[in-house]
């Protein structure tokens, strides 16, 4: 009787372990970690960031082979999908983790804070991230959601004896909170429209109802402003800089870049899976968010004095212009692809420069100890090397060639021109604009580190630990190749897709 | 050789400052020296692969691309990296290749403050890679990419090594730059989507190809094609520059050191000019047909008004910087009528252009190093304290107001005469008022360097540089830096024809384009 209850009830689903490999070894690093340590004294704590690393680095191996194999893998009915788009997503997640755990070393190490628990939540986070790029159902998208978010809400009040620290934890913990209830919201209502809440269906659904009903309106809106909140697009974007400048700066980096790439692959995956016969809907409103993120953006982080909080609102910038391909996405099938496949080559490259920034920023701060950019003086005449690898990623950041920001900004310009609307014209003029006014605080950093003299006359040169110059390499040399050889860079993304699963 | 210069030597030419400069960049800044001479022979041996190019040119096919080199690049929007040389392009490459080397020498020893040879050079030869690879490129992302890599050494040249107000000018350089290039790249990316598609591989795909893109673009409706055509005047616009956009030039400059000034001014201002002549025209006729009576008119204006502004200053090397917003609108005269004369006199003057007022700025250089001042009411009597160094300023000011028998007559005249017959269905009678205010601005552009000749070359030197032991007369790798333009400037006085023949037949089939398919 209960056996048979039990095989009523409990059918297990076919599980195809190539496909979560990924995941698996980095669930399993997290609970080697935990163990590790649990059972080891404070002298083998340095080898947590060691597992941690070699962990991400292990979990690229199975993506390498899923992606030699090229078969898109779906399982439990529709709702974890494993295709192009997914493994080039989660490759990203887990570089762009292991060089925080570059940056991080040195760092967690000599602050004397928990370095078994930060690695730990520290991969939890990136796990999140990995489920995020094949989620494909509300419900695993919004649990992806709250693995990524409720471990970096510890992350960035890591230093707990400092104010600013708690103020960035608890500002970020509250605002993450309102926006989850916000989504939460949305997705019932859309839930309570289609009756399903795997996006296929959803998809199916939405495009059925000739008539617009302002429910449905109500349901995308609320959904795109709750991620709208988590990739810090204006006006939801005040907990960023306050956040940003308050974490240790590893974790900011780690928000800026991979937190904050899983909050625009969750809106890729809803928007053209789910959402996408109402682009009548959306598109508008991202074509405000992107041009207010990237205007407000700018002109604030023109009269920033800390070089952490002119980066978050960069940050808010960047976001406007991921956003901007997504406000004329909806015209064809065609432009849907192309502005899906320009965010994506901006993700990635996004990555790359920003990390870049937050590396050098962490190498000098570690001799002057202060974030402000008045620090950077005269960084040219005593650490030359650093100086070049900064101006090479601000470079990429504004978008000038030969650093690889500049194919990023030609792709959202692409996608923009593809469409050939008005709407998309008059938003690439805005991009272009808005590349002017950045360069305004980037070349202002810049001349700091060139032109003005070092505060106090103060030239030491500066010890890089090793973990730090290696993260420095890697980025650096990704801005650059893919800045000359865009095509190495295309060649995996032009494959990404998520129409497949529509037609 | 031939073979080998067909598949290599472009990309050949182009890159290998680059290599130079990644050698010195590995090299520690104390080996000065080390870094002097990697540096110049960097430069010479790349002058050494254009010159085995220009000699092995056919001069009789100049209207087509030579040296081709056609190789995939970014397959995803058909982007290649397609570089080439024509008549257009090999004067204004000859002109890179002249000027770089001539700047590393005159700087040999003479590095302005902060000094730092190594970054200072490096900077040099990775603006060298830019230039050239703007000039050989023929698809419009490539041309992109090296229009926009030649704003980065030039920002930090005029920034850390400029003068007083160096850090202003330097970013309102770039910014105005950027802003120009950011319309530009839109206008080329919706000059890509509506051009006509090709066949890639069995795949329909767009083209930036801009050998092709004439052709393919014929089919963009009127109101499109001006919107596209006003996005690349903002961007090349910009850099010639043309009135009202040349305020950025002036500070940059007054502030830049002098190699800045010398390679801003010889190269620089050509790649609007260039873009122009190569990009916009030929690819959108029809919208230049209707924006030319009003580049005309910005020409003109900056003519007149740039020439004014000279005589109102007091400074030598701003002086100088206006009198290029002056001529650029000479260059930009003669585009703007649309016909084979005009554009073979703007592409003269760019030439002459870039060695004359590279001279003078050269000179204003020199004349700053022994005075300390460009103040021109401080100085006089050049001729008597260093009669050398007057002379060459003297001959290169005469060059400047287009004395005939000097390449600056040249570029100056033709220009003019060009609009008394302008092409398409230009308004003849408008182009010829413009024609008639033109050639008000060379008398104005003879007062104004004559008056500042007068000022500092003749009379006798002021109370203050009197005795002044600094004023030496022109020193060594003064002679090394400025004889080849000295001469070059006479060669090309007395025989146009070296630069007219090779520039005639890629300057006919570009008008043939025009007017096949814009009429």
């Amino acid at each position: 009787m209960l056996a048979q209850l039990l095989t009523f009830a409990w059918n297990a689903p076919s599980i195809d372990y190539h496909a979560l490999a990924p995941e698996i070894i980095v669930a399993v690093t997290i609970v080697v970690l935990i163990l590790l340590d649990a059972f080891t004294g404070e002298r083998s704590r340095w080898a947590s960031s060691s597992v941690a690393g070699i962990g991400l680095l292990v979990a690229l191996i199975p993506i390498a082979t899923l992606a030699y194999d090229g078969v898109n893998r779906v399982m439990f009915g529709g709702g974890f999908v494993v295709d192009n788009y997914a493994l080039i997503l989660q490759a990203l997640f887990l570089v762009a983790g292991y060089i925080v755990i570059l940056l991080s070393t040195n760092y967690i190490a000599e602050g004397d804070y928990h370095e078994g628990e930060y690695y730990t939540l520290l991969l939890s986070s990136i796990l999140g991230m990995m489920v995020m790029a094949s989620a494909r159902d509300l419900i695993s998208i919004f649990i992806a959601l709250e693995l990524v978010s409720i471990p970096a809400y510890m992350l960035a009040a890591w230093r707990k004896r400092d104010q600013k620290s708690n103020e960035a934890g608890l500002k970020y913990y509250l605002m993450g909170v309102f926006a989850s209830a916000i989504l939460l919201y949305g997705m019932s209502l859309i839930f309570g429209i289609t009756g399903s809440t795997l996006l296929v269906d959803i998809g199916a659904e939405l495009g059925s109802y000739v008539s617009s009903q302002p429910i449905i309106t109500l349901g995308i809106a609320f959904v795109l402003i709750g991620f709208a909140f988590k990739v810090s697009a204006v006006p939801f974007h005040q907990w960023a800089p306050d956040t940003y400048e308050g974490a240790p700066t590893p974790v900011t980096s780690f928000l800026a870049v991979a937190s904050k790439a899983a909050g625009f692959v969750a809106i890729l995956n809803v928007l053209f899976i789910g959402f996408y016969e109402r682009h009548d809907v959306w598109e508008p409103l991202m074509w405000v968010l992107a041009a207010l993120s990237m205007t407000v953006g700018n002109l604030i982080a023109l009269r920033q004095t800390n070089v952490v909080r002119m980066l978050a609102y960069s940050g808010i910038a960047q976001a406007g212009y991921i956003l901007a391909p997504l406000a004329v996405a909806g015209a064809t099938l065609g432009t849907g692809s192309e502005a899906l496949r320009s965010i994506v080559v901006y993700l990635l490259i996004y990555a790359g420069m920003n990390l870049g920034a937050f590396a050098v920023v962490l190498a000098v701060s570690r001799k002057t100890r202060s974030g402000d950019i008045k620090s950077f003086g005269g960084l040219f005449s005593y650490a030359p090397t650093l100086t070049v690898c900064m101006t090479i990623f601000l470079f990429s950041l504004a978008g000038i060639p030969p650093a690889a920001g500049w194919f990023a900004k030609l792709s959202i310009f692409s996608s923009l021109a593809s469409a050939g609307s008005a709407s998309g014209y008059v938003l690439a003029v805005i991009v272009g604009l808005n590349s002017v006014i950045a360069f305004g605080y980037y070349g202002r950093l810049i001349r700091v580190m060139w032109m003005d003299e070092a505060p106090d006359g103060d030239r030491t040169p500066i010890k890089v630990p090793a973990s730090l110059s290696f993260a420095l390499v890697i980025t650096v040399a990704v801005t650059l190749v893919w800045g000359v050889f865009p095509g190495a860079l295309t060649h995996f993304t032009d494959q990404v897709n998520l129409f497949s699963l529509l037609r | 050789m031939k073979d080998f210069l067909n598949s290599w030597g472009i990309s050949l030419m182009v890159f290998l400052p680059l290599v130079g400069a990644l050698a010195m960049l590995v090299v520690p800044k104390a080996k000065e020296q080390f870094h002097k001479v990697v540096a110049l022979a960097a430069s010479l041996v790349v002058g050494f692969i254009g010159i085995l190019l220009m000699t092995n040119f056919d001069y009789d096919a100049s209207g087509s691309l030579q040296f081709v080199i056609d190789k995939a690049w970014i397959p995803i929007i058909n982007s290649r990296y397609i570089v080439g040389i024509d008549g257009i392009s090999l004067p204004m490459i000859a002109l890179t290749l002249l000027i770089v080397p001539l700047c590393i020498i005159y700087s040999w020893n003479r590095f302005p403050e902060p000094k730092n040879p190594k970054a200072f050079l490096i900077l040099i030869l990775i603006l060298e890679t830019g230039m050239l690879g703007t000039f050989v490129s023929q698809d419009l992302i490539l041309f992109f990419v090296f229009f926009e890599v030649v704003l980065l050494p030039m920002y930090f040249m005029i920034g850390v090594w400029g003068g007083e107000k160096r850090q202003y000018a330097s970013l309102k350089f770039f910014l105005y730059t950027l802003f120009g290039s950011a319309l530009m790249i839109v206008a080329f990316l919706a000059l890509y989507f509506l051009s006509d598609p090709i066949e890639v591989g069995g795949q329909l795909m767009h083209s930036f190809d801009m050998r092709i893109l004439p052709e393919l673009a014929t089919g963009i409706s009127t109101g499109a094609a001006l919107w596209i055509f006003g996005g690349m005047f903002m961007g090349f616009g910009i850099k010639v520059p043309m009135f009202p956009f040349h305020t950025w030039l002036p500070d940059a400059h007054t502030q830049a050191p002098t190699v800045g000034s010398v390679i801003l001014a010889a190269v620089l201002l050509k790649l609007g000019t260039y873009g122009f002549i190569r990009i916009a025209i030929p690819i959108l006729p029809s919208a230049a047909e209707k924006w030319a009576p009003f580049i005309g008119l910005l020409a003109v204006i900056g003519i007149i008004y740039g020439a004014l502004c000279c005589l109102a200053q007091s400074d030598m090397k701003r002086l100088i910087a206006f009198s290029s917003v002056s001529h650029m609108g000479f260059v930009m005269l003669g585009i703007a009528t649309l016909t084979t004369f005009g554009f073979q006199a703007a592409i003269f003057g760019m030439v002459a252009h870039g060695l004359i007022t590279g001279l003078l700025f050269f000179v204003a250089g020199s004349t700053k190093d022994r005075y300390h001042t460009l103040d021109i009411s401080r100085l006089g009597g050049m001729l008597k304290s260093m009669p050398h160094m007057g002379w060459i300023l003297g001959f290169s000011v005469m060059a400047s107001l287009g004395l005939p028998g000097l390449a600056g007559f040249w570029g100056e005249f033709p220009a003019i005469l060009s609009a008394y017959n302008p092409g398409l269905g230009l308004n003849v009678a408008f182009f010829r008022v413009l024609m008639v205010i033109a050639a008000v601005g060379t008398v104005l552009a003879a007062s104004y360097l004559l008056w500042m000749y007068q000022r500092v070359g003749f009379g006798v030197p002021t109370k203050e540089y009197e005795d002044d032991p600094h004023l030496h007369d022109v020193t060594f790798t003064e002679w090394l830096a400025w004889t080849p333009i000295l001469v070059l400037i006479v060669v090309l006085g007395f025989m146009p024809n070296i630069i007219f023949k090779v520039t005639d037949g890629a300057v006919e089939r570009t008008i043939a384009i025009v007017n096949g398919l814009g009429g």
